[in-house]
């Protein structure tokens, strides 16, 4: 993994210290509240439901065993004994107080974390594969170009007052396990016809108000370029976005408007100017970065055999570990989506206890997935079982990967002030009623994603089935839409019909599965069923 | 009946206006009529309260009950985690909220 150099942690020591005196004077009434809020905001901390929230970053979803023990100590010790991971690779305290907040901050710096610009309007967290280093198809390790638009964005002077926030992918696989087309610039490793890797860039894609797919600007842009180019991209943003108006000031509204073809135009124009001024990180300098994402050092030699002879060994298995590229080693996901459970929520014991086994098993590393769940990436397969065996005790090793029971949920309005429905509830709610294991591996893949406003933190525009949460009168009621996707084969939900209250959302859900068991082909997955046959029998069955 | 809540500047706990003072418990909370606005804007000065607002709600025998179901889920924490609410042995306290 990357380790921080001395201008990473300085960076990092410093900003700590700048947020303690702001605190310090915000609390002897030297700042109002309108001063401070862009300030802890910047830092991470909200003022949501019940209390200040705390949004860490997770960069790429790449933690180190320490780095988990360190979430699990200051959940302990600051917070209610959890933390939520989000759909955004990064990991949320829910009742942090405003005196403890510089401390965490000291406490996460330690361990070479910290919560900068996981808000406000600046590039945010960027996001990967969570198999990066360890799928057999991938192109190359995303992670050190992660890493590298992680310093690149980090403080970026010109890109901090955006006209709105800003979230950027890297992926090197086909296989898409981040919704790449769906972030604000997604990127792409791949080959092209001359065998030479390169990023494929999309721009303008997101969900919330206005769900769109990301048009290709750049087919193929030589990784040397990469900087220089992705400052291209964001100055014709930061120039003609719009921040007259908040809801059209996201850059896929621009994209739209200027059309991706002069949008495109706008770049490659000031890529000419951009690729002059020697943005781009040396050879040397990108080295040193991807160094510190070396492949650890795999056996050789190890067998690929697993004894399956326990059946919950073997429907865990099955379900829940995945091929990785070194012969003798797999790649472990961890469910945060017990059926009674909250989706993304781990216990301080939970999270200290998948420390123990990364570092036991894992080279001490995790990863943790949009989708809310925990990856340990490489893992000897001879240590399967007694893996399984660990997370099983603490109810960590429900096998639903990707069924309907692994379910996308955000905090929704038991924990955020802009939600306007609950989230979690309904999530508990469907998982309950699909909750035999044997009928949701029969359903197969089907991911239900729930967001509790329109801010869309849930993904459910990219969900082969989407719920949305919405305020009617004063009380909750849940747009149902069929048809998303934000793998490869990105796709945007629509809506099926009006809404439903809560239990009205699980019915109508047990009749769409109906529908889909009735007319599905062999091999078809929900959403290959639905893009088939259309939304009509759908639509009759839950409104006929 | 009108009444006035905020987060705990130092904390961030949810806070009701009982005339004299903030309590975390609705129970306590007053009408504060038309003074609410007046209030907030003194208590937020004096770095009591943050982020101050008046809302609609109606006297029950249980004290009051806030019109919107974000202030009533504010009142007694989340539902999906009633053991980190004020009321955790209370078992009809999911519907006071619904």
């Amino acid at each position: 993994m990357y380790r921080y150099d001395d201008y990473d942690q300085a960076i990092v020591d410093a900003r700590v210290e700048e947020f303690r005196d702001q605190t310090r004077r915000r609390l002897a009434g030297e700042l109002s509240e309108d001063q401070f809020k862009p300030l802890r905001l910047m830092n991470g901390l909200y003022l949501q439901l019940h209390a200040y929230m705390l949004r860490v970053a997770i960069p790429y979803g790449t933690l180190s065993a320490p780095q988990m023990r360190m979430l699990a100590h200051i959940a302990r010790t600051y917070d209610k004994d959890y933390g939520h991971f989000t759909t955004r690779q990064n990991l949320q305290y829910n009742w942090i107080k405003l005196a403890d907040a510089p401390d965490i901050l000291a406490q996460l710096a330690t361990v070479q974390m910290h919560a900068i610009q996981t808000s406000g309007n600046c590039i945010r967290n960027i996001s990967s594969d969570q198999y990066a280093g360890a799928a057999a198809a991938e192109v190359e390790d995303p992670r050190p170009w992660a890493e590298l638009l992680r310093q690149w964005s980090t403080f970026h002077p010109e890109f901090l007052f955006l006209p709105r926030k800003f979230k950027i992918a890297v992926v090197a696989c086909e296989e898409d396990r981040t919704a790449v087309q769906l972030h604000d610039i997604g990127l792409q490793l791949h080959r092209n016809d001359s065998g030479e890797v390169g990023f494929r860039v999309f721009v303008g894609g997101g969900m919330g108000r206005t769900p769109m797919i990301a048009p290709v600007i750049r087919e193929f842009l030589p990784k040397a370029q990469l900087i220089s180019y992705l400052e291209a991209c964001l100055r014709v943003y930061n120039r003609f976005g719009r921040r007259d108006n908040l809801y059209k000031a996201r850059i896929k509204i621009l994209v739209h408007e200027l059309g991706a073809d002069e949008y495109r135009r706008q770049v490659e124009e000031e890529f000419l100017h951009t690729q002059t001024l020697g943005l781009d990180a040396p050879q040397a300098e990108f080295e040193r970065i991807a160094a510190g994402f070396a492949p650890p050092a795999f056996e050789t030699g190890l067998s690929d055999d697993v004894d399956r002879s326990d059946p919950d060994f073997a429907v865990w298995l099955d379900k829940q570990v995945a091929a990785h590229k070194a012969p003798g080693y797999a790649i472990v996901n961890i469910s945060l989506k017990p059926t009674d459970g909250i989706p993304g929520d781990a216990s301080s014991a939970q999270i200290d206890l998948m420390a123990d086994l990364a570092e036991a098993y894992s080279f001490g590393e995790l990863r943790i997935t949009h989708a809310q769940n925990v990856v340990l990436p490489h893992v000897r397969k001879a240590d399967l079982q007694a893996i399984w065996q660990k997370l099983d005790a603490a109810g960590l090793a429900t096998p639903n990967l990707d069924l309907i029971g692994d379910i996308i949920a955000c905090p929704g309005l038991d924990y955020c002030s802009l939600a306007n429905a609950r989230s979690i509830p309904l999530a508990q709610k469907i998982a309950g009623r699909f909750g035999d294991l044997e009928r949701q591996r029969d359903l197969g893949e089907l991911k239900i994603k729930i967001s509790g406003c329109i801010n869309a933190c849930g993904h459910h525009h990219a969900g082969h089935i989407g719920i949305l949460g919405v305020d009617r009168k004063g009380e909750e009621n849940y747009q149902l839409s069929f048809g998303g996707s934000g793998a490869e084969d990105a796709s945007l939900a629509k809506i099926i019909g009006p809404g439903f209250s809560e239990d009205g959302v699980v019915e109508a859900i047990e009749k769409a599965v109906g529908v889909y068991t009735s007319l599905r082909a062999d091999g078809e997955r929900f959403l290959d069923t639905y893009r088939r046959v259309g939304e009509a029998p759908f639509k009759e069955a839950i409104y006929g | 009946m009108k009444i006035l809540t905020g987060n705990d500047l130092v904390t961030g706990d949810v806070t009701w206006w009982t005339g004299d003072g903030w309590s975390r418990h609705i129970e306590h909370a007053v009408d504060v009529d038309s003074q609410g606005e007046a209030i907030a804007a003194a208590e937020e000065a004096a770095r009591r309260v943050n982020g101050p607002y008046v809302i609609q709600a109606t006297m029950t025998e249980a004290g009051p009950r806030p019109a919107h179901i974000k202030d009533r889920i504010r009142a007694v924490g989340p539902t999906v985690r009633p053991d980190l609410g004020l009321k955790p042995a209370d078992p009809t306290i999911g519907d006071w909220v619904i």
